[in-house]
C-alpha cells in the first residue's frame, strides 16, 4: 500500500492499538499533523501548551492504562522541550514513543532552523532512538519502538523524522514480527533461584516484602497479594509501588525510607529477609546504602539485570517478569506463623505511630490531603507533583484501588502533577482524578488549565499553598540553619487564575472550610481548582536525612507523638 | 592508554558484538561516561558477521566490571558482550613507533626490532618507523628500548582478544517469547 511518510507513522500507532496521542505542532511535523484528521476518530489528538506537558500526559497515560504513551513535537525546541518528560519516563520505566519532526535531511548536521541533534541529546535518557532517513524504514521502526518500550523493563524510545520523509510516498509493508537480535529481554526467572528463593523464604523469622514499580508493570498484583498471605509476609510499597498492594490490608506496612514510616525503617533494619520485588533499592529507599538491612539477606526480583547487584547484593535474584516470578514462586512457599516478629511490628507502629496530626486553626497539609481522602473514599486517582505534599499524599491515603497513585518517582520533577492529571483523565474518562499539586510545582506546568479547560477534563486540583518551595525550606530549616534562600513564593492568586483560565476556583484558609470547600469541589462538575492556604512551615516527618541510615529516621515531632499515643489505637493505622 | 602492561592482569577485558550502525558508538561511549567507567583501550572493526562490528575493550581494575557489562547489554544495538578476563585468551595489540636515526646507529634498532621479530616499514634518512605486535608487555618493552633513541611518535591499536579453543566467543542467545497482559488487573 502505497503512503506519505506521515500516514505510515499514524497508521502504525493505529497497528499499535494507540488511540490518543499528545503533542504540539511545528514546522518539521506539519505535514503530520495534516495528517491526523484522516485518523480521526481512531486517533485523537490532544493539544498540549508545552510540549513538556505531552510527555508527562502520555507518560501518566501509560501508567494508568499499561500501553505505551505517545506524544509529538516539532524539531528543535519542540524536542527539547520533551527532555524534561522523557527522562522522566526513563528513570521510572515508563513506555512511551515520542515522535518529533525533525529538519529536512540536506539540512541535518548543518545547523539549520530548529535544528537539534534530539537523538544524540536523549541517548542517556531514552531505552532506544531512531533517526529515520528511509521511507521504507518507517512501518520497522515504529514497530520496533513499541516492542522496545514495553517489553521487558519499559523506557522511553524516541523517533525522530525529517519533514521531508514525512512527504514523500512509498510503500508501506508492515513488519508482522520484530526481530531485534541485539534485544531479548528476560521474562523466566532460573528454576534453581526460584528454588533458593523460596527456601530462604520459607526459613525467615523476620521478612518483610519491598515491593515497587515493578508490581504495577508486571500487573502482579494478585501474585503479590498471594505471595504475601500465602507465606504470611508483610509488604512495604515503595512510591511508585503504592497502590501495588492493598492499603487497608493487616499485612500492608506502607512506604519506606527518606519519609517512611518509621516502623517500617526500623522493621527493616532488624529483619533477616527483603525481598525487593520489581524495584531497584533506590537511594531514597535505602538510606545510607551500607547500613541498609545489615541483618537480612535479600531475594530481589528484577526484570533489568543491570538492577541485580548493582545496590545490593542477592542471596536469591530471579531475573525475570515480577508476576511470572511470583506465580513460580508461589508454588513454593510455605506459611509461617512469625508470632514474635509481627509483635514486634505491631509494637514498633504503636511506639512510632508516623501518622498523626493536632488540632489546629490553620489548615495543616496533611490534614487537607486527609480530608480528600475521606471524602472520595478513595474512590479516585491521585496524581502528585513533588516535594512534601507528594510525600503526604503517599502517607495519608490508603490506596485499595491499585495502580491509582500517579507520581514522579526517580526523577522527581516538580510540575508532573498538572499534566499528568490530564494523561489520566484522557486514559480513564468516567474516573474521579485528584491533582494533589504543590504551588512551587504546579506554577511550572500551570498553562496546561488551557487544555484542561478546552477538552473539558473535570480535574479537581488541591494546591497545598504553604507560600514556599516546601521540602527546600524543611531543608533549608533543618540542614542549612534556617537560611531560607530562594525558597519563600510570591504567589499569584491562585482563584483569580482559575478564572481566567475558565475553571472553578476556590479556597480554603481555616481548617473548617476544608470539608465543605472538598464538597463544593466534588458536587462541581467540570475541573475545580482548590487553593488550601496551608501553615507555611509544616515539616515531612518521619525523615530519614539526607546521607543517614535507615535507623537514624527522625520520628515525628515530640508533641505529635503523645497526640498520637493519647489517641485509640483504632485511630492509628493498624 | 596506558604505556604500562604490568597491571594488565587486573584489568578486564570485554568483547562486544555490536550493530554495524553509525552512532552506536556514541550510544557505548555515553554509557561509559555516564556511569563513570573508566576505559583504557578500545579497538573496534569487522566481525565475522557481516552489519555486526567486534568491539574489545580494556576497563581499569577498579571499575565494576560486571555493571559495564550488564549496562552495555542494555543497549539494543550490543547484540552481544562477555568479560573474557578470566578465560584463556589471545590477547594482541600492534603499535608503530617512528624512532629518530642516523647511518651510524640504523644496525643497533634492526637488531632490536629483530629480537622482537618486529618489522621495519618505513625508512628515511633521519627515522625508522618500526611495526611490533604482541600482547602490551612485549609493546611496552621495545617501546623502553627504542626510547633511548628518540621516539618521534607512537600508535598503539589498544587491545583486540579472542578465547583460545574451538568454541565461539559468542555464543547465540536463545529466543524468548513473551507478551505482556494488556487491560487492568484488580486484586
Amino acid at each position: 500500500m502505497e503512503m506519505t511518510g506521515a500516514q505510515m507513522v499514524l497508521e502504525s500507532l493505529v497497528r499499535e492499538g494507540v488511540e490518543h496521542v499528545f503533542g504540539l505542532p511545528g514546522g518539521a511535523n506539519l505535514p503530520l499533523y495534516d495528517t491526523i484528521p484522516q485518523y480521526y476518530p481512531k486517533l485523537r489528538h490532544y493539544l498540549v501548551r508545552h510540549e513538556q506537558a505531552a510527555a508527562h500526559a502520555a507518560d501518566a497515560y501509560a501508567r494508568v492504562t499499561g500501553k505505551v504513551g505517545v506524544c509529538f513535537a516539532t524539531s528543535g525546541p519542540g524536542a527539547t522541550n520533551l527532555v524534561t518528560g522523557i527522562a522522566n519516563a526513563w528513570m521510572d520505566s515508563v513506555p512511551l514513543v515520542c515522535v518529533t519532526g525533525c529538519v529536512i535531511r540536506p539540512l541535518i548536521g548543518r545547523d539549520g532552523f530548529q535544528e537539534a541533534d534530539i537523538t544524540g541529546i536523549t541517548i542517556p535518557i531514552t531505552k532506544h532512538n531512531y533517526l529515520v532517513l528511509d521511507i521504507e524504514d518507517i512501518p520497522r521502526v515504529m514497530r520496533e519502538a513499541f516492542y522496545i518500550a514495553n517489553t521487558g523493563r519499559p523506557g522511553p524510545v524516541l523517533v525522530d523524522i525529517p519533514r521531508d520523509l514525512q512527504q514523500e510516498k512509498g510503500e508501506f509493508v508492515w513488519p508482522e514480527k520484530v526481530e531485534l537480535r541485539g534485544y531479548r529481554p528476560r521474562i523466566y526467572p532460573d528454576p534453581d533461584e526460584v528454588k533458593k528463593a523460596a527456601e530462604i523464604i520459607n526459613e525467615s523469622e523476620r521478612p518483610v516484602i519491598i515491593a515497587g514499580h515493578g508490581v504495577h508493570i508486571s500487573q502482579a498484583y494478585k501474585e503479590l497479594l498471594e505471595l504475601a498471605e500465602k507465606a504470611h509476609v508483610p509488604v512495604i510499597t515503595t512510591l511508585l509501588g503504592i497502590s501495588g498492594f492493598p492499603g487497608s490490608h493487616p499485612l500492608y506496612l506502607g512506604m519506606p525510607g527518606m519519609h517512611g514510616m518509621f516502623w517500617n525503617n526500623i522493621a527493616i533494619s532488624e529483619s533477616d529477609l527483603v525481598v525487593g520485588l520489581g524495584m531497584r533499592f533506590d537511594d531514597r529507599v535505602t538510606g545510607r546504602l551500607r547500613d541498609f538491612a545489615p541483618k537480612a539477606r535479600i531475594v530481589h526480583v528484577e526484570i533489568d539485570p543491570a538492577e541485580v547487584g548493582k545496590n545490593v547484593r542477592p542471596a536469591a535474584a530471579l531475573q525475570g517478569d515480577a508476576r511470572v516470578c511470583l506465580r513460580e514462586l508461589n508454588k513454593l512457599v510455605e506459611s509461617r506463623e512469625r508470632a514474635q516478629w509481627f509483635a514486634r511490628l505491631d509494637d514498633l507502629k504503636q511506639q512510632h505511630p508516623s501518622i498523626v496530626f493536632p488540632e489546629t486553626d490553620e489548615i495543616l497539609p496533611q490534614f487537607a490531603i486527609r480530608k480528600i481522602y475521606e471524602a472520595t473514599g478513595g474512590d479516585c486517582y491521585v496524581v502528585t507533583g513533588v516535594g512534601q505534599h507528594q510525600m503526604w499524599a503517599a502517607q495519608y491515603w490508603w490506596y485499595d484501588k491499585p495502580n491509582t497513585f500517579v507520581t514522579s518517582g526517580g526523577l522527581g520533577t516538580m510540575g508532573f502533577e498538572v499534566p499528568a492529571a490530564m494523561g489520566v483523565q484522557a486514559a480513564k474518562p468516567g474516573e474521579l482524578v485528584w491533582a494533589i499539586c504543590g504551588d512551587g510545582g504546579f506554577q511550572m506546568t500551570l498553562q496546561e488549565l488551557a487544555t484542561i479547560a478546552e477538552y473539558g477534563w473535570p480535574i479537581k486540583f488541591a494546591i497545598i499553598n504553604n507560600g514556599h518551595h516546601g521540602m527546600v525550606r524543611q531543608w533549608q530549616q533543618l540542614f542549612y540553619k534556617g537560611n531560607l534562600v530562594a525558597s519563600p513564593l510570591s504567589n499569584p492568586d491562585f482563584v483569580k487564575l482559575a478564572e481566567a483560565f475558565g475553571i472553578l476556583g476556590l479556597r480554603a484558609s481555616r481548617r473548617e472550610e476544608v470539608e465543605p470547600t472538598i464538597q463544593q469541589a466534588m458536587e462541581h462538575k467540570g475541573a475545580v481548582l482548590i487553593d488550601f492556604q496551608v501553615k507555611e512551615d509544616e515539616n515531612c516527618y518521619p525523615m530519614v536525612p539526607p546521607g543517614a541510615a535507615l535507623q537514624e529516621t527522625i520520628d515525628l515531632p515530640d508533641d505529635y507523638n503523645v497526640i498520637a499515643k493519647e489517641k485509640t489505637k483504632a485511630e492509628v493505622r493498624s | 592508554m596506558t604505556a604500562n602492561g604490568r597491571g594488565a592482569l587486573r584489568k578486564h577485558t570485554i568483547i562486544a558484538l555490536v550493530e554495524d550502525r553509525p552512532g552506536v558508538l556514541n550510544r557505548l561511549a555515553s554509557k561509559w561516561r555516564q556511569r563513570g567507567f573508566n576505559i583504557e583501550s578500545l579497538a573496534v572493526g569487522h566481525s565475522e558477521t557481516p552489519g555486526l562490528s567486534r568491539m574489545t575493550f580494556v576497563v581499569d581494575a577498579n571499575t565494576d566490571a560486571e555493571q559495564v557489562v550488564k549496562q552495555l547489554d542494555k543497549l539494543v544495538d550490543v547484540v552481544d558482550i562477555r568479560d573474557v578476563s578470566h578465560e584463556n585468551l589471545v590477547t594482541r595489540e600492534m603499535a608503530l613507533i617512528k624512532v629518530r636515526c642516523d647511518p651510524g646507529n640504523r644496525g643497533h634498532i634492526i637488531e632490536i626490532v629483530d629480537i622482537f621479530r618486529a618489522n621495519i616499514v618505513d625508512v628515511s634518512p633521519d627515522s625508522v618507523i618500526v611495526e611490533v605486535t604482541g600482547d602490551e608487555g612485549k609493546v611496552d618493552a621495545i617501546f623502553e628500548l627504542l626510547k633511548d633513541y628518540g621516539v618521534i611518535e607512537m600508535v598503539r591499536t589498544g587491545r583486540v582478544a579472542m578465547v583460545r579453543g574451538g568454541a565461539a566467543s559468542h555464543p547465540a542467545p536463545e529466543e524468548e517469547q513473551y507478551e505482556r497482559y494488556p487491560g487492568q488487573e484488580l486484586w
